[in-house]
């Protein structure tokens, strides 16, 4: 059994605004975890949309719930329909168009690409149904992040010892690591680590991840 | 979590004599971390939220965005206020208060998704009715929200509840399930009742497609809730009579998810089949988006 669905406020919620949990909520939660990972409101966002996604969008409310998510709206936002306006006014430049077919993907599969300035960032995520998502890609890297837990999301450099440190702020804090994925683009080149956690971390622990040298910048997303 | 299908979680309930909506909080408690107080608060927030929806619906003109649906809910429950109905009051209220949650939803208000906002009728449909038939109260009904995320539970990491993945039995079906389930613990029947109600009531919808005319959540989906909430309580009345399920209820959720993935991906939410594809449904579309639909 996959245990995607982890207790009672999987099935039983999100409290959110209609019509649907995994194209309205679900999408909400995707480009909230986006905006989280990209750290800032972006300027440009690119959205590609896969299988039920690219066919039913427009009817179920994804494209405004994903931008109210980029806007760091919850699923229960009242704001959520009037999203792609308040984006507009916040200058932020969104796109949608389908995504190239592939067979591999869940019908809810979403591609969404924010930059701003020179800061470019990549994310693939999908509503696996009820509200409930997951983050299959972020930046190139192959992830499993379901945002059931706090997660710690942090790009690094490959190289010995960053991840003992992290976990050395984290033991520190006397945080419970529940689950934890690493991965490189090639030896002593770019790294991502992924740790996921019992508790929030507090903002002090996220700091200290945050100023060892290796380590390139950190997010913190909260269990949804 | 100490169970993975309903038959394990069955089995413990008996061997510790606790019904499934306990069992089902325990577990939570010690799977979050959290206390039973703070579960039960946070739950008692989703009842209250679930009904709202269900008065707004029943008081307000409600209108969805694409203006297709709306208004049903009232004019059933003003039906059932007359007194002569063929289902009797307190079930044709259940499908008034279901109607009206999805309504909701389809205007894009505030409702909990249970298992989703697709079928998020179902069970506040079903609790408003129990509500006045058994008399229970807001403390018992919050507990019976347990019983049904528990077989909900089960149902979502055994098969699916999403109708792009499963179909319209995986979102109806799973929550007609879950408010059987629900029912049976609330008029005082035991944890097998509770689960021979969901896999009789999951029968009754296996194979139904999901079929969205111009892809929302409206048509049939509202109706679909309404028909869900009286599905429920059938299902555990014959359930408290004593009626099992002879395909026991996870083999039911088994063959659910595998009729899920054998159907073609036309009737999974693509608004590409069904209803969707028919004569009217496609005028609506039109009707809705202009010609420009066909961009995916």
């Amino acid at each position: 059994m996959s245990s995607s669905f982890r207790h009672s406020f999987d099935i039983i919620g999100p409290i959110m605004i209609g019509p649907s949990s995994s194209h309205t909520a679900g999408a909400a939660r995707i480009g909230r975890i986006a905006r989280n990972l990209f750290g800032e409101e972006p300027e440009i966002a690119e959205i590609l949309l896969y299988g039920s996604f690219a066919k039913t969008y427009r009817g179920h409310g994804t494209d405004v719930a994903l931008v109210a998510g980029l806007l760091n709206f919850p699923t229960h936002d009242n704001r959520i329909p009037k999203s792609l306006q308040i984006a507009k006014e916040s200058g932020i430049a969104v796109t949608f168009k389908p995504g190239p077919p592939n067979p591999d993907y869940h019908p809810n599969t979403v591609r969404i690409k924010l930059s701003k300035g020179e800061r470019k960032f990549e994310m693939l995520g999908v509503s696996i149904g009820g509200g409930a998502v997951e983050i299959l890609e972020i930046d190139g890297f192959k992830v499993k992040m379901t945002g059931q837990y706090p997660t710690l999301v942090i790009p690094h450099a490959d190289r010995f010892g960053v991840i003992a440190a992290v976990t050395t702020i984290l033991s520190k804090h006397q945080l419970n690591i529940s689950f934890m994925e690493v991965s490189r683009r090639g030896r002593g080149s770019e790294a991502l680590m992924l740790i996921s956690t019992d508790e929030q971390p507090p903002a002090e622990a996220v700091a200290e991840i945050q100023l060892l040298e290796a380590v390139k910048r950190v997010s913190s997303i909260e269990a949804s | 979590m100490r169970f993975t299908n309903l038959a394990e979680m069955v089995a413990i309930c008996e061997q510790e004599g606790k019904p499934i909506y306990e069992l089902m909080i325990e577990e939570h408690v010690q799977e979050t971390g959290t206390t039973r107080e703070k579960v039960i608060e946070q739950m008692t927030e989703s009842f209250h939220v679930m009904m709202q929806s269900v008065e707004r619906g029943l008081t307000e003109d409600i209108r969805s965005f694409s203006g297709l649906t709306g208004g049903d809910a009232k004019r059933v429950y003003e039906y059932a206020q007359k007194g002569k109905t063929l289902l009797g009051k307190q079930a044709t209220e259940a499908v008034a208060m279901a109607l009206s949650t999805s309504e909701v939803n389809a205007a894009m208000g505030l409702v909990v998704a249970t298992p989703t906002a697709g079928s998020c009728g179902i069970l506040p449909g079903v609790l408003s009715s129990l509500k006045q038939s058994l008399g229970a109260t807001e403390e018992q009904l919050v507990l019976g929200m347990f019983t049904a995320a528990a077989v909900g539970y089960v149902v979502a990491n055994n098969a699916s509840i999403s109708g792009a993945g499963g179909g319209c039995q995986a979102e109806v079906g799973s929550a007609t399930a879950m408010a059987a389930a629900a029912a049976v613990e609330l008029a005082g029947g035991s944890p097998t009742q509770a689960i021979q109600a969901a896999g009789l009531a999951l029968k009754n919808v296996l194979g139904l497609v999901c079929d969205p005319v111009a892809g929302l959540v409206e048509i049939p989906c509202i109706i679909r809730n309404g028909f869900g909430s009286v599905l429920a309580l059938a299902g555990a009345d014959m359930a408290l009579a004593g009626v099992r399920s002879v395909i026991p209820p996870d083999e039911v959720i088994l063959a659910m998810y595998n009729i899920g993935k054998q159907m073609p991906v036309e009737l999974r939410e693509t608004a590409l089949g069904g209803l969707a594809d028919t004569p009217t449904g496609r005028r609506l579309e039109k009707q809705i988006y202009g010609d420009d639909t066909k961009e995916a």
